[in-house]
């Protein structure tokens, strides 16, 4: 309940000035500086913004980083992923709640640490994971959360004991065909423009055939040229660093390793389009590397990659800015990021236009990942001839993968499309895989009968996530935990999402309790068909992916955990633990 | 609506050139087949109920736009894609597929799903006969839900100096978020929070600036009774409300009174769990039928009669009630075991009802606050009754269909006599008795 108190006295008018778009970034502040958010603040904005108070607290509260108690003077954020969960979370959260006094979801009692868990952050090759004040801290176990909690106590600062985020490429295709990681030196992409005109770096980009690699496979070229062909400007570049889907780091990876590559390719798509403001929506758990791509927008400008006159094209002007999410898998959806970017909760809009004729700010704008941009750089860096050669005709170039769970060398793998999972499983040095989830919780398992299948647009697709999982990991528990992360991700806009995962969630618990039957089975997927066909944006029209295909996949699984010799007369109902409650507070 | 008015004097001043224009202006679009000539630009879900194809929708409300797109009841299949109609507008040579099996199944799921995800008890609702929600139900034939109710606490905010904003009843339509503004433009309602954790907030200062003619149009925007204008009753007497004698789809056939009672005698048994009669003195409102009912079944087991055990295994079973402790889950099972036939009958068999009003509070408190806190009868004692003896409490108030199979329910708080009548004559005869829309009712 919002139980403000709105100060009477004073003047209605704030000497805060703020736009809407920067929203966000005013709460960041707050938070920030004062560890949570006060009513006081959200009056403060809604008298700058002149909008009323309750329309900001709706954008604060869709936002799992803001929050309107204290976090305490150390915000422990722990990753609850399911590769963290197989890695050891339960006894890194009992350790945390030892060494600290604060219990899972809460702050200690005076005050110093807060311990909550949050879903994927990013570092699912250094699992279990935590950000502290959002800095990374990977590897966790008993030992080092003691450790680290200690010297917090001594005073130590998060920023300075955090650990180092290795890159682990583990594997890039033979000399020629790598594309995303090879050797890089700034203005590599930038530079060609000179020679080509928008429209020919448009057509470069359509013949390599570059599709969007966040998981909707849009052809990157034709997007382009439809924000290029709208009358409106100004045209904006927006870069969808959100990279949410639980098991994907591959974004952090680019980012991290080659920053300026990213740069290049936003700038490349500003050139073609002809906008001059490019953003990058960082999201929050990426923070940590917030000033190094700061330092790189930075040194590219002194170098003439951004500003005016770019690379000494007269009139190619072009800059970028960034700005930081809040804590929403759904912005990861491009017009839910939009919205986020102007300030608004993150939900997806209307399907009435696509963003390259009305997004931010109504303006037509092409949004794309950061793996997309950098690869757009690439082509034009070695031209969409040499992109054709590698990959299979229905998906040429290469592809991250970001592989993690029982796997010895979990890391990054840039693959040619076409590659096989079972070329992936070696290279990895996978542990005895059974269970294998393709481009995160919302794409689809495979069951190693189908380890042969090719990794391309044609047959696998795979926006980046590869989570291996061998026989001791149990499916359900899987199951669970994915529906668990959508039931909170989703917006709440709609109904089959907002409801259905929910409603999911708690069917898998008779599955859990051993109480579901075979109808159950047939039923939850029903469910889940419903939740496909009707469901508004992709977070809910996917949500079910991995539930239904566990199920085709995994039919045994399915028949070993329900009741084979149901009676009519117990169907998912123990009275034993109906009773519990009574007889404990009676007796 | 103030929206409602201005665009309506705007059509007026419209109106000639459209005419002009009409004999060019025509397109044609198909649903379900069926050809269908109208003017482009209109919305898809207006132009397919004006042309007798029904299209259940619950955010969608006229003068909202773009509209809403949020409750997906109106899904169909557009140019072979799944999405909304009320958010199409109509364009030439665009194809619809609107009843069909599957679109239907899934229609109904979501509105099953939003009475599972809420806590509607159309009985003690004021809105009850006016809702949009229930109304969908009415219209979709619903009898019950195929999802778990999730009796999710649900706060009732009091705050607002004039409203007051029944969290229960919300379906999260997004109409009020969208439309209610102060004069000023500034927003009285917004989503708060996110995923099944979503509510519609209201803002205090702003609600005390609307005029109180729009605050009551804020209620009657609502499509259910989850905002409510304090002393402006929605009380309106049962058989007139908006939504009680007619359904928006084709009309009803006259009813064929032409029933052929069974010869042979079927023995039926009748219950209450925890239930309140209710339904069972529904049941003696088919008045002079009762004679035929004598003449075609023999009662067993039953409140009716009297008789406490079974005698014998019977045909049916009627259930009323749903189970609150450990001795209505061991009747259920009993008449499970001892009938062929179950019917639960009335709401509180079906999912629970108004008992089921405790399910969003521990167990714990209801006990606590009924025998702890209290005064009571003994000098200075206070215990919970707790005896070999009694029926040990349950920790929530089950439907009967989560426990035991249940074959056929009859909704309605309590049911109508003749919905039970014939519902109860179909299953002696075999002969299909369609119940009318008037005689539909949860409440």
């Amino acid at each position: 309940m919002n139980n403000k108190k709105t100060p009477k006295s004073g003047s209605p008018k704030s000497d805060l000035i703020l736009d809407r778009t920067e929203l966000l970034a005013y709460f960041w502040k707050v938070q920030n500086t004062q560890g949570y958010i006060r009513s006081e603040d959200i009056v403060a904005c809604s008298r700058a913004l002149d909008i009323s108070y309750i329309e900001v607290e709706g954008v604060v509260s869709f936002y799992h980083f803001f929050t309107r108690q204290p976090t305490g003077e150390f915000t422990i954020y722990l990753n609850r992923s399911i590769v963290s969960e197989c890695k050891g979370y339960e006894r890194v959260k009992e350790a945390f709640e030892m060494a600290t006094g604060a219990t899972m979801g809460g702050v200690d009692p005076s005050g110093q640490f807060g311990l909550f868990k949050t879903a994927c952050i990013g570092l699912s090759d250094l699992e279990p994971a935590a950000l502290i004040n959002f800095f990374p801290f990977t590897n966790l176990n008993s030992l080092k959360v003691k450790e680290i909690v200690a010297r917090l106590k001594q005073g130590a600062s998060p920023a300075d004991i955090c650990d180092t985020v290795p890159d682990h490429i583990r594997s890039v295709p033979e000399e020629d065909k790598v594309m995303l990681m090879r050797d890089y030196d700034p203005g590599l992409a930038v530079a060609p423009l000179k020679e080509h005109s928008p429209e020919s770096v448009i057509e470069e980009i359509k013949k390599s055939g570059l599709r969007g690699m966040g998981g909707a496979y849009f052809p990157a070229g034709l997007k382009w040229e439809f924000c290029r062909k709208e009358a409106a400007n100004p045209k904006y570049i927006v870069c969808n660093a959100d990279e949410g889907e639980p098991g994907t780091f591959k974004d952090r990876v680019l980012m991290n390793s080659i920053p300026g590559l990213l740069l290049e390719g936003m700038t490349v798509a500003g050139y073609a389009v002809g906008a001059t403001e490019g953003i990058i929506y960082l999201r929050a758990e990426y923070s940590w590397m917030k000033d190094k791509l700061q330092h790189t927008i930075e040194h590219f400008r002194k170098m003439h990659l951004l500003g005016n006159d770019i690379c000494g094209i007269e009139g190619f002007n072009f800059d970028i800015r960034m700005e930081l999410g809040a804590g929403a898998y759904v912005c990861g959806e491009e017009t839910a990021l939009l919205n986020s970017l102007e300030g608004k909760r993150g939900e997806p809009r209307n399907k009435r236009f696509f963003p390259t004729q009305r997004g931010y700010l109504l303006q037509p704008t092409v949004v794309n990942n950061v793996e997309t941009f950098c690869a757009a750089a690439r082509i034009m860096q070695l031209g969409a001839d040499h992109y054709l050669q590698t990959g299979t005709p229905a998906s040429p170039g290469t592809k991250l993968l970001s592989v993690s769970g029982d796997c010895r060398l979990p890391g990054i793998y840039e693959i040619e499309w076409g590659t096989t999972v079972a070329e992936v499983l070696e290279k990895c040095d996978a542990d005895r895989p059974h269970f294998i989830q393709v481009s995160g919780p919302s794409g689809e398992c495979i069951s190693m009968d189908e380890a042969d299948r090719a990794i391309a647009l044609d047959d696998l697709p795979c926006g980046g996530s590869f989570m291996i999982f061998n026989r001791q990991r149990d499916i359900l528990e899987i199951l669970r935990n994915y529906t668990n992360f959508f039931k909170h991700e989703s917006c709440g806009l709609c109904t089959p999402c907002r409801a259905g995962n929910f409603i999911i969630e708690k069917k898998l618990d008779l599955f859990a309790a051993h109480l579901a039957r075979q109808s159950d089975v047939e039923e939850v997927r029903s469910w889940g068909e419903i939740m496909k066909l009707t469901c508004r944006c992709g977070l809910g029209k996917t949500a079910p992916n991995a539930l239904l295909t566990a199920q085709a996949k995994f039919p045994e699984y399915f028949e070993s955990i329900v009741n084979q010799n149901p009676e009519r007369l117990s169907k998912g109902f123990s009275l034993e633990d109906a009773v519990r409650e009574y007889d404990r507070f009676s007796s | 609506m103030n929206k409602a008015r201005k665009k309506s004097n705007g059509q007026a001043g419209k109106a000639s050139a459209k005419a002009a224009n009409k004999a060019t202006d025509r397109i044609t679009i198909t649903i379900d087949g069926e050809s269908i000539d109208t003017e482009p630009g209109r919305n898809l879900v207006q132009v397919a109920n004006e042309n007798g194809i029904f299209i259940p929708s619950l955010c969608y409300f006229e003068d909202i736009e773009p509209p809403l797109g949020t409750c997906r009841v109106c899904s169909c299949k557009i140019d072979g894609v799944a999405g909304p109609a009320c958010t199409e507008t109509v364009r030439d040579g665009m194809v619809v597929e609107a009843i069909t099996d599957e679109l239907t199944n899934a229609r109904k799921a979501i509105v099953e799903m939003m009475f599972s995800e809420g806590n509607h008890f159309c009985p003690g609702c004021q809105k009850s006969g006016d809702c949009d929600l229930q109304h969908m139900g009415y219209e979709m034939g619903l009898t019950q839900s195929r999802f778990p109710h999730v009796f999710k606490d649900r706060l009732i905010d009091f705050n607002p100096s004039r409203m007051i904003m029944e969290h229960n009843r919300c379906i999260k339509c997004l109409r009020c978020v969208k439309e209610v503004f102060t004069d000023e433009g500034k927003a009285v309602f917004s989503f708060r929070h996110r995923g099944n954790e979503t509510r519609v907030g209201i803002d205090y200062d702003e609600e005390a600036k609307l005029s109180d003619q729009q605050a009551i149009d804020a209620m009657h925007l609502c499509p259910t009774g989850a905002i409510i204008v304090r002393g402006e009753l929605h009380a309106r007497p049962f058989g007139v409300r908006r939504f009680d004698m007619e359904s928006m789809q084709k009309k009803e056939p006259a009813e064929d009174l032409k029933i052929v009672l069974p010869k042979e005698k079927k023995t039926i048994a009748t219950i209450s769990l925890a239930g309140c009669f209710g339904c069972h003195m529904s049941l003696l409102d088919i008045d002079l039928k009762l004679i035929d009912l004598v003449e075609i079944v023999e009662l067993n087991k039953s409140p009716l009669n009297d008789i406490k055990e079974f005698t014998k295994h019977c045909d049916i079973g009627l259930i009323e009630g749903g189970c609150c402790n450990a001795e209505n889950v061991e009747v259920l099972r009993e008449f499970r075991r001892k009938c062929d036939v179950l019917v639960a009958f009335g709401e509180c068999a079906i999912w629970g009802g108004l008992p089921a009003m405790r399910n969003t509070i521990p167990l714990s408190e209801c006990l606590e606050e009924a025998y702890l806190n209290c005064i009571s009868s003994m000098d200075d004692e206070w215990a919970v009754p707790y005896h070999e003896d009694l029926p040990k409490i349950l920790d929530k108030v089950y439907a009967c269909s989560e426990i035991v199979d249940i074959d056929y329910f009859i909704p309605g708080c309590p049911p109508d006599a003749n919905h039970i009548w014939k519902s109860i004559l179909s299953l002696l005869s075999g002969q299909e008795l369609s119940v009318l829309y008037s005689e539909f009712k949860y409440d």
